[in-house]
């Protein structure tokens, strides 16, 4: 994914009521939105957010009901007018921009779906799918053979000619997919676009939107309040608390460093098996050995003794990974001086290393069947950690702070 | 208490009404009979109309409407009610009284349902607006007859007027019910997909209104032919004509066959203007 900025939002501020202005001053001075809501009567929806979106990714903003989430969402296309601060899209910024300008915008660049479909009632399916080509002023069978593209992406180009009272919910969320897609949009704003689906359809439609998402890369702006849908289709997580962005990063940079007791909270009773990955919970804390001009294994020995550990991970001076000795193994070829006295004859067998892309959920019968910590490899075969029982049940408990894993490995 | 004597009348009210109705028709009743003029343009028209089609070609309209939008049952009524109306002697004053209604409907809807529009779209209309519809609702209408004869004189046209004043107010407001009920997230989406205002009123808050709009023009149809009585007061022809003449030499008989004509007709424009709101 390139990182090229597609939305950045600066110091963006959004105070619903009567005197905005004030609220203001008041945040300035570090009241907080209960204080300033008894004093002003002004509600603080969003509160000096700051982050940037890339081209093509899809980015998650999370959040429980109240956050701000929806707010944020609707000041990206100013169906809601920021108070304060800056939205550029393309390096443009919108809250400066005038109606004519703004009408434009929504046009060209950007769709929305909603979380309540919100479809014509009085218009066909296909006619739907047409909505944003038809407020562009595009002839009607260009813009009817867009919508039945858009359809067909979707799969309900069958449904064309019905009315959206006769599809059920997941059919008409496509049918809000298709409107949305028709315009061919740079931006896809979508705001809890599946919250309001049944389980086993939401999850259907995701797959949908990352197989769409597949083919042609859109710059996709999610809403939700489902970690585990966040966690399924985000390529990075914004995630809101009372108005403020509290934290924004990637779904395991998030899992592993909360930025906060409220992000703790909300990944708490998350699987992170099927989120972490190898490299992710790996730890290079364990003895490790250069095999240099055939250093000794009374050498190797002394180190693993000096260290209080029972296994030596042994990498050359590129650390590529080599194997495995532990104390014993390293003792029993000391007892035996007829053999030579090479470590790579201490080596333990069957050992089987982990790639750094492997789940939790794949190396965990390594781990659980082994002895020593399992080492993890990268894709050239570079040595980068290991993971043991103890990091690996650490890792599960996620309420422990970072530094006791460390401590403890 | 000094201040609560109400023995002597402390406020003139009746008399700076007299003063100024009569200082009005002194100085302006020229400007007054042209307003008049588009309203007896068009009645002229309608009366002509009625008139000159041959009573079997109005009853075979009304019928083929009435088969169109609301089935056979009312198209069989239309076509009964209109021959017994005729065999009752009171053709011509039906198609008087059918030009008048249909007259002041259409002066009602063009300026009723712009006015119900403004008022959807905007809080301040609509406050503005409110008791003006308060006070035309429930003003009964003799209050107003003396000023509208002595502004536009007697006749049919004086009459229409009256029923516009009368007739307007459910159209107005049933029109701007209609507008508000659309779901906000239908003009949310499609001012998101770039819709300007008059787009959204275009292509979405009108066409999801248009029901209610239709039950407001229903209304103002009915309370229209409510009015045909009162407004054969000050000279009107049509319908109210026999009721009033039968009332004043105490002809029953007369009486009411001019009621049952305006409630046969009152029945058969409802059912058809229902059928069409259906649609």
């Amino acid at each position: 994914m390139s990182n090229h900025v597609k939305i950045s939002v600066k110091n963006l501020f959004k105070i619903f009521g009567p005197h905005p202005k004030n609220a203001l001053h008041l945040l300035e001075q570090g009241l907080n939105k209960e204080e300033i809501f008894k004093k002003t009567e002004t509600t603080v929806g969003v509160q000096d957010a700051s982050f940037d979106i890339y081209t093509g990714e899809i980015f998650v903003i999370m959040g429980l009901s109240g956050s701000g989430k929806s707010t944020m969402v609707r000041m990206l296309n100013r169906l809601i007018e920021p108070t304060t601060g800056q939205i550029l899209i393309d390096g443009e910024d919108i809250v400066n921009m005038n109606n004519d300008q703004l009408v434009k915008l929504r046009r060209e660049k950007m769709s929305m779906v909603f979380q309540s479909f919100a479809l014509m009632p009085h218009m066909t399916v296909l006619q739907n799918a047409a909505f944003g080509l038809e407020m562009d002023g595009i002839d009607k069978p260009t813009r009817e053979a867009r919508a039945l593209q858009a359809l067909e992406q979707v799969g309900l180009e069958s449904r064309a000619n019905s009315m959206p009272d006769e599809l059920s919910g997941g059919m008409q969320q496509r049918v809000g997919l298709a409107r949305g897609l028709a315009v061919d949009p740079d931006i896809l704003l979508m705001d809890e676009a599946f919250s309001a689906l049944d389980p086993l359809i939401r999850t259907e439609m995701q797959d949908e939107l990352l197989k769409l998402q597949a083919k042609a890369k859109r710059t996709i702006v999610f809403i939700s309040h489902d970690l585990d849908e966040a966690m399924r289709i985000g390529d990075r997580i914004a995630i809101m608390e009372g108005g403020s962005v509290v934290q924004v990063g990637t779904p395991e940079e998030i899992l592993q460093n909360p930025a906060d007791d409220y992000v703790r909270a909300f990944f708490r009773g998350v699987d992170p098996t099927n989120i972490l990955t190898a490299g992710d919970i790996a730890v290079d804390s364990q003895v490790t050995i250069i095999v240099t001009d055939g250093k000794s294994p009374r050498a190797a020995l002394q180190r693993l003794i000096k260290n209080d550990r029972d296994y030596g991970y042994v990498i050359d001076s590129i650390r590529k990974f080599q194997g495995i000795v532990s104390a014993d193994s390293l003792r029993e070829l000391i007892d035996r001086p007829e053999y030579p006295q090479e470590i790579s004859n201490a080596y333990l067998a069957d050992i089987v290393p982990a790639h750094t892309n492997d789940s939790m959920q794949d190396i965990l019968p390594e781990v659980a069947s082994n002895p020593w910590p399992l080492p993890i490899l990268d894709s050239a075969g570079g040595y980068l950690g290991a993971v043991s029982k103890n990091l690996f049940l650490r890792t599960l408990h996620r309420s422990e702070p970072e530094e006791s894993i460390e401590m403890t490995v | 208490m000094r201040i609560f004597n109400f023995e002597e009348q402390l406020i003139p009210l009746d008399e700076w009404v007299q003063t100024s109705v009569d200082w009005l028709v002194l100085n302006y009743r020229e400007y007054f009979q042209i307003i008049k003029a588009p309203v007896a343009i068009s009645l002229e028209a309608l009366e002509w109309l009625f008139a000159t089609l041959p009573p079997f070609v109005v009853i075979l309209l009304f019928a083929l409407t009435a088969w169109r939008f609301a089935g056979k049952r009312v198209t069989i009524f239309s076509v009964l009610t209109f021959v017994l109306i005729g065999y009752l002697g009171l053709w011509e004053d039906t198609m008087t009284t059918l030009s008048m209604v249909i007259c002041s409907v259409a002066f009602c809807a063009v300026s009723g349902i712009p006015l119900g529009i403004m008022a959807g779209r905007s809080k301040r209309f609509e406050m503005f607006l409110r008791p003006f519809l308060d006070v035309m609702q429930t003003t009964p209408p003799f209050v107003y007859l003396v000023p509208v004869v002595m502004l536009f004189s007697i006749g049919t046209v004086s009459g229409i007027l009256a029923t516009i004043v009368f007739a307007l107010p459910p159209i107005i407001r049933l029109t701007n019910l209609g507008i508000r009920q659309v779901h906000p997230e239908l003009i949310e989406a499609a001012t998101a997909f770039g819709a300007t205002p008059w787009q959204v009123l275009r292509k979405v808050q009108f066409p999801l209104a248009l029901p209610s709009i239709m039950a407001g023009l229903n209304q103002t149809i009915m309370m229209a032919l409510s009015m045909v009585v009162i407004a054969a007061l000050i000279g009107a022809g049509g319908l109210g004509n026999p009721v009033v003449q039968g009332l004043n030499t105490l002809e029953i008989g007369l009486a009411t066959i001019g009621g049952l004509s305006i409630v046969l007709l009152a029945m058969v424009l409802d059912r058809i203007t229902q059928g069409i709101a259906q649609r």
